[in-house]
């Protein structure tokens, strides 16, 4: 029986035959499955050229190049990437890595070209048929994460233990958390072009992971001899433009600086960075002014055997570092620290020297086969609204250079500050704190024209601010100061509708009916810095060359019109700390290269 | 040689076995004739050769022959960094990718103490048993082919593309699914797609009954392939057999029995068994299998959570490093036990890499012995049935 069964069994696959086939007569017609990984695109004015499509690829398939068009500018390295189809296995790495999401794979089954080149194309740029398809894969949400996105929190003092003093409030990464943090650096590069100095950052970051902090340290010291200030209190322009920030928190550059400076004692600095052993070569180079530029120019003149001396018109070093910048963000012993570091190679210092009365700038020139001045902007400028001539009517920049000298200030119950930048909230927070301490409690204002969206200072120092109990009212324009007895009753404004016209041109616009008063009997002004250069006699003046504006014009090399002077910092550049050090490392290039061609 | 794991040919006819133990075997006196079987043959399953003697129709000696398909895969994996390592190592065996992209990921995870979300160990299960149906799809009717029984290779086509289909949209990819990496997994299931496949299910419950009636209860069939390359119950361990091949000897081996991973735990299944150990009781374990499969597929697709997390954090991708460690990862695949030796030295990429797939010993050394006293016309039959991978055995 079972025999005959097995016969017949497979006769019944005959009942096929009324049925219909199943085989598509075109496949190629069928669309995709909406999640198929087929051909790239890229959003090319959301790419930024990072290249981290290009580390992942296994196959070596991307190259990133340069386009037509696409300029190279901070946070664009002006580059895109080109997909080699003769490598490429459409594994979709490069979207899921993608830092700013802008490359996508379409659902496209099929491309059918005669010309092999066409086979290597830049998404975006090169237009192809599947330029427009929604559909195909991107990088699957949520939780999917090649890299963290969240950054790791620094650690502060909570507002009210800092409040009352000018303790540091910042403490620093752990090494757990500066290793996580470094971590999560793609080591793209942006921020390398980005910064004035162009330090190393993904080579020190690096280093960080690698738990290696020596030679952190050098990488540091290659391009900023500065790094425990700057550790603290640099604009970091890096972070404004890292590609992770794109879709996630930035890198903290910063404070990952400050970790590898913290992490190396003062003693081993001259072990590790490896100086000491450099031969004078007789040549004299004067140094107007112990600022970020100043020291950064010492620094790197003494690296390759000049003689240099440092004039500072103040008792300490530091220029605005110290005089500018309250304790409780930039601690003197930290500026101390790297400021000894300079000394200890031999760079002299000549503190309550001011050039221009002490000694004139020709004798500097006489004495000196170079001269270098970096001397800031140390004047407060003024809104020159009525009133403002009023004595109880201060400059931040005066009051911060007299907290820090260890002067008593003038500090009242009821204090308005005007202006938004880091100035402003330096001098805020400072003048709280001094209120906590003297009245036990705190009232003070900072209003600036801009609105709290374009305020220049940064986001953490608003927040950080308001944390210590200080007033932030943005968006307002002083228009006087009401006086009443001699005596400030406070301050008038009105609203700021905006601050730059269509062209980009400072031209506050104002609603004059909407008003607002400011009680207060102390006003400060910190709406920008003025630069002092008497000390530039009439002479050299003309040698020297000003734009319409009055500024100083200077070469690459930072050096004017008068040949055996050299000027950076602030006055050229800026205002912060790293333009500084970038121009003083520059200028130190072309003041060898001015000497040495003199030669 | 005639000794080696205590087995002896039967002999009796051609060639005799000289002193020195080789085979008496003179192509000059017309008993003999070498022939190669591959590495093109279309019954061979991939790129490689088994070399025979022949006497008459009777093969009396056989060697296989690989070297056709090296891609260095391995050392490839070697030298690239540990997330670039699943895109290429799924080439390593072409008819199911996802086993190679479990038992690497898994080693990774293993070895940087990453334990992935509970949705991202269903999804790892489904995919490994979705993989498991489709290969089954083709190999289950694939041993009718080799008796040029076409009919059922063309059913067993259709609907693999149709789990195919299944895997482009869970995927993004037909074959190459690339959707296991280090972490976790790179997709939750698309809206519908539960539906999709229980249509398509429904399709193979009723190509069960008929691939049944078709091959399992046909005489023609059963003729070719009782009796007929019959592995002995003590070669298992001699030969390291595993997979569906040991369990048609009744010896019920199976990781996910034995060695539970992902969510086979949870899962209610026992794998089947056969006692003759032939061509037929091999298909019939597959047969069953193939059903069984069905049947798992169902329940996952049950017991899944709808949401959760695919995929844990992980270092950053492009400069993780690995601690000092090894490690052996082991999956069953619808061959056998698909291993991976991983090690590494605590840089950014592994140290070294060994895959242990089946077919190394299955279609190596087994079949050389196996093929002796066969019929010329059952070579293909006999490899199929071991449902051999000759991408793997190289990599």
């Amino acid at each position: 029986m079972g025999k005959i069964k097995d016969i017949l069994s497979p006769f019944t696959a005959w009942g096929n035959v009324v049925k219909e086939p199943v085989t598509i007569k075109n496949p190629i017609g069928r669309e995709a499955a909406p999640r198929y990984r087929g051909f790239h695109k890229n959003d090319i004015d959301t790419c930024i050229g990072c290249g981290t499509c290009e580390v992942i690829c296994e196959n070596e398939a991307i190259d990133l190049v340069p386009v037509d068009g696409i300029e190279t500018k901070d946070g664009d390295s002006g580059l895109r990437p080109m997909i080699d189809y003769g490598r490429c296995c459409w594994c979709a790495l490069c979207v899921d890595v993608c830092t700013t999401g802008s490359l996508t794979l379409s659902n496209e089954y099929t491309w059918v070209s005669e010309d092999p080149d066409e086979f290597r194309f830049i998404p975006g740029v090169d237009k192809k048929s599947w330029d427009d398809n929604e559909k195909g894969w991107k990088k699957p949400e949520p939780n999917y994460e090649f890299y963290g996105k969240k950054r790791v929190d620094m650690p502060e003092l909570h507002a009210e233990d800092r409040d009352k003093s000018f303790i540091e409030f910042v403490t620093g990464y752990s090494k757990q958390q500066a290793e996580e943090e470094a971590d999560r650096c793609v080591e793209c590069g942006i921020c390398t072009a980005t910064c004035p100095a162009h330090m190393g950052i993904p080579e020190y970051i690096k280093a960080i992971r690698n738990d290696d902090l020596e030679e952190g340290l050098r990488i540091l010291y290659e391009t900023n001899p500065l790094p425990e200030i700057c550790g603290r209190i640099c604009t970091h322009k890096c972070e404004e433009v890292c590609s992770v920030g794109h879709n996630g928190d930035p890198i903290s550059i910063r404070w990952l600086k400050r970790y590898i400076a913290d992490q190396n004692p003062s003693e081993k600095y001259k072990e590790i960075l490896n100086a000491g052993n450099v031969e004078n070569n007789g040549k004299k180079v004067a140094i107007i002014g112990s600022g970020p530029s100043g020291l950064s120019a010492a620094y790197y003149l003494a690296l390759i055997g000049y003689d240099c001396t440092i004039y500072e018109k103040l008792p300490a070093a530091g220029g605005m570092m110290r005089y500018g910048i309250p304790e409780y963000r930039l601690p003197y012993d930290q500026i101390d620290k790297d400021i000894d570091y300079i000394l200890s190679l031999g760079v002299d210092i000549k503190y309550n020297v001011n050039i221009g009365t002490d000694i004139t700038l020709d004798k500097l020139k006489k004495d000196y086969d170079a001269v270098f001045a970096g001397t800031g902007l140390h004047l407060g400028r003024s809104t020159r609204i009525p009133g403002s001539d009023h004595k109880n009517v201060f400059f931040a920049t005066d009051l911060l250079r007299e907290i820090s000298l260890g002067d008593e200030i003038q500090v009242s119950e009821k204090i308005v500050v005007i202006g938004g930048g880091n100035v402003a909230m330096d001098i805020t927070r400072s003048l709280a704190r001094l209120q906590n301490i003297k009245f036990g409690k705190v009232d003070v204002t900072a209003t600036s024209l801009e609105s709290e969206d374009i305020m220049p200072a940064d986001r953490e120092e608003v927040v950080e601010a308001r944390e210590e109990k200080a007033i932030i009212d943005p968006g307002w324009g002083p228009t006087s100061i009401e006086i009443e007895n001699d005596k400030i009753k406070g301050l008038h404004v009105q609203k700021c509708l905006s601050v730059f016209d269509e062209s980009g041109r400072f031209n506050p616009k104002f609603d004059e009916s909407n008003t607002k008063f400011f009680e207060a009997d102390m006003i400060v002004e910190s709406i920008g810095q003025g630069m002092d250069v008497e000390y530039i006699s009439k002479e050299i003046r003309d040698q020297i060359e000003f734009d319409q504006r009055g500024r100083i014009q200077v070469n690459d090399y930072f050096q004017t019109g008068a040949k055996w002077l050299f000027i950076g910092g602030d006055i050229i550049q800026g205002p912060d700390v790293i333009h500084g050090i970038a121009n003083g490392h520059k200028a130190a290039i072309g003041i060898d290269k001015f000497i040495n061609q003199d030669k | 040689m005639s000794n080696l794991f205590n087995w002896e040919p039967d002999r009796s006819k051609y060639p005799t076995v000289k002193d020195n133990g080789e085979l008496d075997v003179d192509l000059s006196s017309h008993k003999f004739t070498k022939l190669w079987v591959g590495p093109n043959h279309p019954g061979i399953t991939g790129n490689m050769a088994v070399e025979i003697t022949i006497s008459g129709d009777e093969i009396v000696q056989a060697k296989t022959h690989v070297g056709y398909l090296h891609r260095g895969f391995e050392k490839l994996i070697e030298r690239r960094l540990f997330i670039q390592g699943f895109p290429t190592c799924i080439r390593m065996c072409v008819a199911e990718p996802d086993y190679n992209e479990y038992i690497l990921s898994k080693a990774i995870e293993d070895l940087s103490g990453i334990e992935i979300p509970e949705m991202a160990e269903w999804l790892r299960t489904l995919a490994l048993e979705m993989a498991r149906l489709q290969s089954l799809l083709r190999t289950v009717p694939g041993q009718g082919g080799t008796f040029s029984l076409g009919l059922g290779v063309q059913w067993g086509m259709y609907l693999r593309d149709l789990i195919l289909d299944r895997f482009e949209e869970l995927t993004g990819a037909r074959i190459y699914h690339m959707y296991i990496l280090p972490g976790g997994v790179r997709g939750l299931l698309p809206d519908g797609f539960k539906a999709r496949m229980e249509e398509n299910l429904k399709l193979i419950d009723q190509f069960v009954i008929n691939i049944k009636k078709l091959m399992f209860d046909n005489v023609i069939f059963k003729k070719r392939a009782i009796g007929v390359g019959v592995i002995k119950k003590e070669w298992v361990d001699q030969f390291g057999i595993v997979g569906p091949n040991a369990r048609a000897v009744g010896i019920s081996r199976d990781i996910r029995k034995d060695y539970p991973y992902l969510k086979y735990q949870e899962l209610d299944f026992e794998p089947p068994t056969a006692k003759d150990g032939d061509i037929f009781a091999r298909s019939t374990v597959r047969y069953q299998e193939l059903i069984q499969t069905v049947d798992l597929i169902r329940q996952i697709m049950a017991k899944m959570p709808e949401k959760g997390d695919i995929k844990s954090p992980t270092p950053n991708v492009l400069h993780w490093k690995i601690a000092k460690g090894e490690t052996y990862i082991r999956s069953e695949s619808s061959r056998g036990e698909y291993g991976m030796y991983y090690v590494t030295d605590g840089s950014d990429k592994p140290r070294r890499i060994n895959l242990r797939g089946p077919s190394y010993n299955h279609a190596m050394s087994l079949l050389e012995h196996m093929l002796i006293n066969a019929n010329i016309s059952d070579v293909h039959a006999i490899m199929v049935s071991l449902q051999t991978c000759p991408p793997e055995i190289e990599r």
